[in-house]
């Protein structure tokens, strides 16, 4: 054998031992989530998936109103996925494509509110969304994110180099309004770059934990996140169930991430490239 | 001028939803936090206006330099083994033809895993007494670890789970700074006869300092915002720092003094020093990797200069011993 290939071999060693790190806690998620908690107590503990898995599931839901749950996370990740694409890349068109006074001072107003962490006004979010009313209501979840910087960089530098200028100067003469030009020309070349941002949000609004907790006040309207907390602090023997629970809300976030892993992947780390 | 920007109206209302949304969900609630932060308040009645003092107690609060600590502590547990994991899963990747797509998403999908749910399943894990770990370290013949009380098995837990998490976020970036590395260069060095070690140490690593500098600083601002996992891991509203407060971290601390004690200036303090300290690691991490290209030119330029001032002493040494002689 040459060096080279057994480098090679090496090498997917390495990363197939890599992987089984990386998968291993889904596996014994599903072996915890489909046997009793008895079983996963005792010594030597169960290796292999077992056969209480729906059982388990139904405790679930006997315990916490999950699907209910799982709507409002869905309303939730939908709605802000939909409202941050649609502002995002409006933003970003008119950014990439149109030269406007302030254009420069503006866009750079945006990067600067990169540095600011969230958790720095937490405490005074908190406080404008009481007085706004909106503590327990979905528009507490919903509004604040409705648009943000990341998404507008992001699409800026895509939008920059996907959208050949000829085609707005042809729909200007056509004479096409701004709104148009963006919906006819903009948006069917920003397809792929929407994709990937529509993923990245979907996925962080259904795991976000620290916001939803604070906002959703109303224990019968919690995300699915808390909702996953609350089942494991209220029933903290029942392993078994809490972690059929955890496979319960992993899994349509996978299904999600699956379907446009591959393209997903490689935008990603074009973008971080770019900034 | 005013026609222009009459003109430009559509692109104006195209962007201001962004700027709208950041003036009352960002602008002014980080405004407002500093007003907070000189009040005393409970969120509910009148504010008692107490200048600095919130700030003064902070300094002096040992809660407070505890959640600092452990926060270190866990970010450098974290990121340390993550990055340098990270950057030789992607150096295996970049030579691996076969089975990349596999790799890739088998790499990321901890990423897209909500925290929760793996804080849960690694909580198990590591459970005193019978969790898989422990079990494993008995079959061995070692002993237990009681890794949810100890101080120190506290940290462990936490980082593990957050290096978990983004190991293979970070390889896949690295793995792109790599892809952006032309093959010329390793075709000159294997020229030169470099090593495969000598090429990852002087041409990879150097030539990946930008997007290694992108993830320090992410890795960073993210590593000073734990918060999930450990409030996860102690489920427990009274006792939210764990055991002894080993896992208390700095947006533990937020959290706990504004939303369980509703101590809302306090919390604002909080926020403020948090601020601060991700301010200065990031100036830290780009100094220490970034370091301006202009900075490098100078002190180059300066060696320079005194190599030329050192010649042109010691010729004038030279001239003057011949004078002498002369």
């Amino acid at each position: 054998m040459s060096v080279e290939r057994l480098r090679t071999l090496v090498g997917h060693v390495v990363l197939m031992l890599g992987v089984a790190v990386s998968l291993f806690p889904f596996y014994w998620m599903v072996v915890m989530a489909s046997n009793t908690t008895p079983d996963i107590f005792s010594y030597p503990p169960k290796l292999l998936i077992g056969s209480h898995l729906f059982e388990n599931m139904g405790k679930v839901l006997d315990n916490v109103d999950f699907f209910g749950s799982m709507l409002l996370t869905l309303i939730t990740a939908v709605s802000v996925t939909v409202l941050v694409l649609f502002f995002d890349s409006l933003a970003a068109f008119a950014f990439a494509k149109y030269q406007f006074p302030g254009q420069k001072v503006l866009f750079g107003l945006l990067l600067a509110t990169f540095m600011i962490p969230a958790q720095l006004s937490l405490v005074p979010q908190f406080v404008t969304l009481a007085e706004f009313g909106w503590i327990g209501s979905l528009k507490a979840l919903i509004i604040p994110g409705a648009a943000n910087a990341f998404g507008i960089f992001w699409m800026r530098q895509y939008a920059a180099g996907a959208i050949p200028d000829e085609l707005i100067s042809a729909a200007k003469v056509d004479g096409a309004s701004f709104f148009r030009q963006y919906l006819s020309v903009g948006l069917p070349v920003l397809r792929p770059g929407l994709a990937f941002l529509g993923i990245f949000t979907f996925i962080n609004v259904w795991n976000d934990y620290l916001w939803p907790l604070i906002v959703m006040t109303d224990p019968n309207r919690l995300t699915l996140q808390v909702a996953l907390d609350q089942l494991n602090g209220l029933y903290n023997t029942d392993y078994s169930m809490v972690m059929a629970g955890a496979l319960m809300s992993v899994i349509p976030l996978i299904g999600v991430f699956l379907i446009g892993a591959r393209s997903f992947i490689a935008d990603l780390a074009a973008g971080a490239m770019k900034s | 001028m005013q026609n222009r920007i009459r003109q430009a109206f559509p692109q104006y209302a195209a962007i201001s939803p962004f700027f709208i949304l950041f003036a009352i969900f960002g602008a002014f609630p980080v405004l407002f936090s500093i007003w907070i932060s000189f009040h005393s308040w409970d969120g509910i009645g009148p504010m008692k206006w107490v200048g600095l003092e919130q700030y003064s107690y902070l300094l002096g609060d040992p809660t407070f330099w505890k959640a600092i600590g452990n926060t270190m502590i866990i970010w450098v547990l974290s990121t340390v083994p993550m990055l340098l994991l990270a950057l030789v899963i992607a150096n295996a990747l970049h030579n691996a033809t076969r089975f990349r797509t596999f790799y890739r998403i088998a790499y990321f999908i901890p990423n897209v895993t909500s925290v929760v749910a793996v804080t849960l399943v690694f909580g198990s894990i590591f459970s005193n007494n019978f969790g898989l770990l422990n079990a494993f370290l008995q079959s061995i013949g070692l002993g237990k670890i009681e890794w949810l009380t100890q101080p120190w098995g506290i940290k462990i837990a936490i980082a593990t789970i957050v290096t978990w998490r983004w190991v293979g976020y970070n390889a896949i970036i690295y793995l792109a700074g790599l892809q952006a590395i032309s093959a010329d260069v390793y075709e000159a060095a294997k020229m030169d006869g470099a090593s495969p070690r000598q090429t990852f140490w002087r041409i990879t690593v150097p030539m990946l300092r930008p997007v290694i500098l992108f993830t320090a600083v992410t890795s960073t601002i993210g590593g000073l915002q734990i918060f999930t996992e450990s409030r996860v891991l102690f489920g427990d509203t009274s006792n939210i720092g764990g055991p002894g407060d080993a896992g208390m971290t700095i947006v533990s601390y937020l959290y706990q003094s504004a939303f369980i004690k509703n101590q809302f200036g306090y919390g604002a303090a909080i926020g403020w020093a948090l601020f601060i300290v991700i301010v200065l690691f990031s100036i830290i991490n780009w100094r220490l990797i970034g370091g301006s290209d202009d900075e490098r030119l100078t002190s180059r330029a300066k060696r320079r200069a005194e190599r030329k001032i050192a010649v042109q002493k010691a010729a004038d040494v030279q001239e003057k011993e011949l004078a002498d002689v002369r």
